[in-house]
């Protein structure tokens, strides 16, 4: 059965590495976006998650959150992170550790509107080249479905 | 004398190359040699994670068979699961074991198709297809005994299933069990040797275990290539940890091991329904629940192991009648990230055999 780490311990474990800002919760390690990259590069590294299993993000109208699922198919274990980051702001991206993470995070811009800098190709993956707003926002209006009504 | 050359842009369509759905491919080729692809995708695109955020909990469970239309029933699953494990909704037992006969079942029937789509990518036309429709055919006859349909089920429901199974649907599933080996050797006999298939798919496409896990796949693509990770067994969900069943994995990670996965794979399913219809208990198939859901606050995730590999869905819940945030980790969407890699280096004609090989269904893709 796959088990997830013991937050605590393993926010201990960051702390030690990067310093402030870590928060555990009963099922993730809540973090600053900044840091993302140098994390994950030490969660693949030197932990062993070796398997990027999915990455979203959610619009909470004032920030946005992301959320990251790391698995480790070594010795079964799960480790979730999640991010909070203001509207405009851009956040790194992992495309360049796990090429698990391009076509999720190209999606995520697509839909949202994030901004990953570091990403070898990032543009709209669903959508076409001209479609304006990123529907996924709670503040975006459809042409049919939300004007109609 | 060395002739100048210079670098060749191929569109091949928008099309259905074969059955897998519109999908775009732009190819740079230096004569016969891939040397850069670019998919482009999103023709099927509904924006249904936006339209679950529309609608209550119940009506968002048939736009989840929307998902991967080959495979509906296991697409209901991890999200009624993520529903249920917000809501603290308790499932019956028997409703546990007709979700893994009849997910099984599908699965059979989806890689089925899979194996048929392939044959007929690599020039093998319609022979095989045929054949693995005689007995796709007779599976969609057992789910719609049960279901009344034949293509998108809409079978489960938050604490259960729709409907229970009628009492001539144990009787026909014993003879189509009695059966159904059969077929699988009959194929192996007539595929497993096959000219064709082992010249165009032996050492086409290899995805080494590595790159494999890397690139997130999942599904017969990472166990194709010699990584034992089977959610089934690694995580297992519903009553998966009452059964055995092996999980069959592939040596060379190439086209000729992922189709190998998926025929071990329909014989490993056929004993789980075997198993299923033994331990198959008596009582509810349905807990009642109320109609208008209204979740606790929080979020959630659940995963399944579908027929094309993990299938996610993060679930957020304000406390009112529809989901905030509804996710799904669709296995075919990121099994794709990998092609470009796949791709480069290998001869445009193993292109749509090594496309075909990743078993897409682009309803998934583009959700």
């Amino acid at each position: 059965m796959t088990t997830a780490v013991d937050y605590n311990d393993l926010v201990a474990l960051l702390q030690k590495q990067f310093g402030k800002g870590f928060t555990p919760a009963t099922d993730y390690v809540e973090m600053p976006a900044a840091l993302i990259a140098q994390v994950a590069e030490y969660m693949k590294n030197t932990l062993r998650f070796d398997f990027f299993d999915m990455v979203t993000a959610v619009d909470y109208s004032d920030h946005f959150e992301i959320v990251y699922r790391l698995q480790s198919i070594q010795n079964n274990s799960l480790a979730s992170f999640k991010i909070k980051c203001s509207k405009n702001t851009s956040v790194p991206s992992l495309a360049n550790l796990w090429l698990g993470a391009n076509f999720q995070e190209r999606e995520i811009y697509d839909l949202f509107g994030i901004e990953f800098t570091g990403h070898p190709n990032l543009k709209r993956i669903v959508l076409w080249d001209g479609f304006e707003g990123h529907p996924l926002c709670k503040d975006f209006k459809g042409k049919v479905y939300d004007t109609a009504n | 004398m060395t002739l100048p050359t210079e670098q060749f842009i191929l569109n091949i369509g928008p099309l259905h190359p074969s059955t897998h759905g519109v999908f775009r491919m732009r190819v740079t080729l230096d004569g016969e040699i891939i040397q850069d692809v670019e998919p482009v995708f999103g023709y099927l695109h509904r924006g249904l994670e936006k339209l679950c955020e529309k609608h209550t909990y119940k009506q968002n469970i048939p736009l989840t068979d929307r998902l991967d239309y080959v495979s509906a029933i296991n697409n209901n699953w991890p999200y009624v699961m993520a529903v249920e494990q917000l809501a603290g909704i308790q499932v019956p037992q028997r409703a546990e074991y007709l979700r893994v006969i009849m997910g099984e079942l599908q699965r059979i029937a989806s890689h089925l198709l899979a194996v048929g789509s392939l044959m007929n990518d690599m020039g093998i036309f319609y022979t095989a297809f045929m054949y693995m429709f005689r007995e796709r055919e007779k599976i969609i006859d057992l789910l719609e005994m049960v279901t009344g349909q034949r293509l998108l089920y809409n079978y489960m429901r938050f604490g259960g299933v729709s409907m229970d199974i009628p009492t001539e649907f144990l009787p026909a599933l014993a003879s189509f069990l009695k059966v159904m080996p059969g077929f699988l050797d009959e194929y192996d006999s007539m595929l497993a040797d096959n000219e064709i298939l082992l010249s165009r798919t032996k050492g086409i496409g290899v995805l080494s275990a590595e790159a494999a896990i890397n690139a997130s796949t999942s599904g017969p693509m990472l166990r194709g290539s010699g990584v034992k990770w089977d959610i089934r067994k690694t995580a297992p969900y519903s009553v998966y940890d009452k059964f055995e069943f092996e999980v069959p994995i592939g040596s060379s990670g190439d086209c000729y091991d992922r189709y190998r996965v998926r025929m071990e794979e329909m014989r490993q399913s056929l004993r789980i329904i075997q198993q299923a219809v033994v331990l198959l208990p008596a009582g509810n198939e349905k807990q009642p629940v109320p109609l208008r859901l209204r979740p606790a606050k929080g979020e959630t995730y659940a995963q399944i192991e579908a027929p094309r590999g993990i299938l996610g869905c993060y679930l957020v819940s304000d406390g009112t009648e529809k989901p905030y945030r509804c996710h799904f980790r669709a296995p075919a969407f990121i099994n794709l990230t990998v092609l470009r890699n796949l791709l480069i280096g290998q001869k445009l004609a193993d292109a749509i055999i090594i496309f075909g090989s990743i078993d897409l269904s682009m309803g998934e893709v583009d959700r």
